[in-house]
């Protein structure tokens, strides 16, 4: 059981903005390392609600996979699927370089 | 142009279609005249098609001269929330980074409102994916609460329930994943829906958090909500979680109407500390009221709702921040690329635009969400908000097993005004400290409104829950202290609402 965070510290907030991808100003770092301890103290005593024994759930209706019959069905166009695209080329999305180096 | 066609119940219009004594297309025009005479101060909609509109109108007139069998509210127009796909008509969500989206396929909701001959009004405003309490967190500007322009509507669907309020339209969807539904219901004097967990499918719904979600009616009537219920819910094979049985009876439920022998279970954490005086007074009248009609009203304790807050803000943030990892400005969406990068990468630009096009209620969830998931800290706050979930599930069924529907308070206070919680995000979660239970355990919840607060002479809501699938029972209740709470008045609540300043 880990402990509740109350130091939870502005590079802790770095760190996450780069796991969820989001490029935060100075300013939101500032005003987030700031806010987050409190909002996580406030949720933090759901760690004394239950004991090793009682079952997580993750949902309110038992979840099942659900298939359809494998049959070919109409599906979007090539056009309608790029139609909000913010770039595309021969039917393709155009997407910046996904690697580091040389593409 | 009848002025009175605006203020009629979707019920009233049905009947009047019916009988051919007035037509969709005249319906649907003076609600696109209410429409424009007041939502430049009220803020309802964010996008209005009055031609898409009209054109379903004239259709269905045209169907309906031929002798056509149509369906009930064929002909009624409808609002819709921005956070549900409809085909050709732009879908933001409230936010800047779905601005300009026009989806190519249509939300199951939004496809049966369509099947049913619905003329669709237009989108309506909503704190950015439905992110909010307040509808304050659009990217679009606030809406405003229609009973007291200098307040909050309630959110995050404060769009759908002002549209309704003000009489710019009869009917509207909403969606509720802690509250988003009934809480704006309670704020502007409407009655706000949030079905059984997969009663009403989520194809089409932008999600916030796929376990709490959930689309739903809100009117200005029990029956109108029991009508909507009924045409949008039901299995749909698109939605996994759906589930595969017809709706319980609802409409029937609203026209039955008797208390008489029910056992009503009020919940005694939900309206003491914390609940404001002039809520808990209408509360209370309204369970007297209950009462002298032949219900059996006892106290319920459910000990475990004292957790249910703190579930409810690591669940919702953590399945949050994963649903919005799909905006990564690669296939739709705005693509901002970082400032003084030469050629950057797809990762740069994916932050750049997130970072652009989220606003901070949402950017505060996402990293709320990220930490509650990140390794060394999930099985203490994900892993313990999920067992609360298991625990409030048999709290709920042991009451349950006492009473056939529970009570309390749908908000703690009345519309505060706008910017009052907009800075401290805490205090504005606490408001949703009623409306959440129902969403972590799947179960059925109705607001309706039970009067006014005499401090502020604001809208007061009371809550409903049932049993999951037991969303009748929810009606039936409701629908009969809705025909008590009139005589009393002598008329419904709604009709006390201040008159709108018309802007030309």
């Amino acid at each position: 059981m880990s402990e509740p965070a109350k130091g939870i510290s502005r590079a802790d907030v770095v760190h996450l903005a780069g796991l969820a991808r989001i490029d935060l100003s100075d300013a939101e770092l500032d005003h987030l390392a700031s806010e987050l301890p409190a909002i996580l103290d406030h949720v933090a005593s759901v760690q004394q609600a239950a004991g090793d024994d009682v079952e997580a759930m993750s949902h309110p209706v038992p979840v099942d996979n659900v298939f359809r019959e494998d049959v070919v069905v109409p599906c979007l166009t090539p056009e309608q699927a790029l139609a909000a695209a913010p770039a595309s080329d021969q039917q393709r999305f155009l997407v910046p370089k996904i690697l580091g180096e040389q593409a | 142009m009848n002025p009175d066609l605006t203020r009629s119940t979707a019920d009233e219009l049905a009947r009047s279609l019916a009988a051919k004594d007035v037509s969709s297309v005249e319906i649907t025009q003076a609600s696109l005249d209410r429409i424009a005479a007041v939502d430049g101060d009220l803020h309802a909609f964010l996008h209005v098609d009055a031609d898409g509109a009209l054109a379903v109108a004239a259709e269905i007139d045209a169907r309906r001269s031929k002798g056509e069998q149509l369906s009930y509210l064929a002909g009624v127009p409808i609002a819709v929330k921005d956070v549900l796909a409809t085909k050709g008509l732009p879908t933001t969500c409230g936010s800047k980074i779905l601005e300009g989206w026009i989806p190519p396929y249509d939300a199951t909701v939004t496809a049966r409102l369509k099947a049913a001959g619905l003329p669709i009004l237009g989108k309506t405003n909503m704190d950015e994916f439905a992110m909010g309490s307040s509808t304050e967190h659009s990217a679009y500007g606030p809406t405003r609460n229609p009973w007291d322009r200098t307040r909050v509507p309630g959110g995050s669907g404060g769009g759908s329930a002002a549209a309704v309020a003000a009489f710019e339209a009869p009917l509207a969807i909403g969606t509720d994943t802690g509250g988003s539904i009934r809480q704006p219901g309670a704020l502007t004097g409407t009655v706000g829906v949030k079905p059984t967990y997969g009663g009403v499918s989520r194809y089409g719904l932008v999600a916030m958090a796929s376990s709490l979600d959930q689309a739903g009616p809100v009117t200005r009537t029990v029956l109108d909500a029991a009508l909507l219920h009924e045409l949008i819910g039901g299995h749909d094979p698109m939605d996994s979680t759906s589930i595969p049985e017809p709706v319980p009876g609802v409409v029937a439920a609203a026209r039955r109407a008797d208390v008489k022998g029910l056992r009503i279970g009020v919940v005694k954490e939900l309206g003491g500390e914390g609940f404001q005086p002039g809520v808990r007074a209408r509360f209370d009248e309204a369970v007297e009221l209950l009462t002298s009609a032949g219900a059996e009203v006892v106290e319920v304790s459910i000990p475990s709702l004292q957790y249910a807050l703190g579930a409810y803000y690591l669940v919702m943030p953590s399945e949050a921040s994963s649903n919005l990892a799909k905006f990564d400005a690669m296939r739709y969406g705005v693509r901002v690329p970082p400032a003084g990068v030469d050629d950057p990468s797809a990762e740069q630009v994916m932050a750049s635009s997130r970072e652009a096009g989220f606003g901070d209620e949402v950017k505060r969830r996402i990293i709320l969400g990220t930490y509650a998931l990140s390794s060394g800290y999930y099985d203490a706050y994900y892993g313990s908000a999920q067992k609360v979930r298991t625990i409030l599930a048999r709290d709920f069924a042991a009451a349950f097993a006492g009473v056939d529907v529970l009570v309390s308070p749908t908000s703690p206070t009345t519309a505060y005004p706008l910017g009052d919680k907009l800075d401290d995000p805490l205090a504005m979660y606490l408001g949703d400290v009623a409306t959440i239970p129902a969403n972590l355990i799947g179960i059925p919840g109705l607001s309706l409104p039970v009067g006014l607060a005499t401090e502020d002479d604001l809208p007061v809501g009371l809550q409903f829950l049932a049993p999951q699938k037991a969303d009748d029972r929810l009606y039936n209740a409701a629908a009969a202290l809705e025909r008590l709470l009139e005589e009393k008045w002598g008329g419904s609540l709604i009709a006390q609402a201040p008159e709108l300043e018309v802007v030309r």
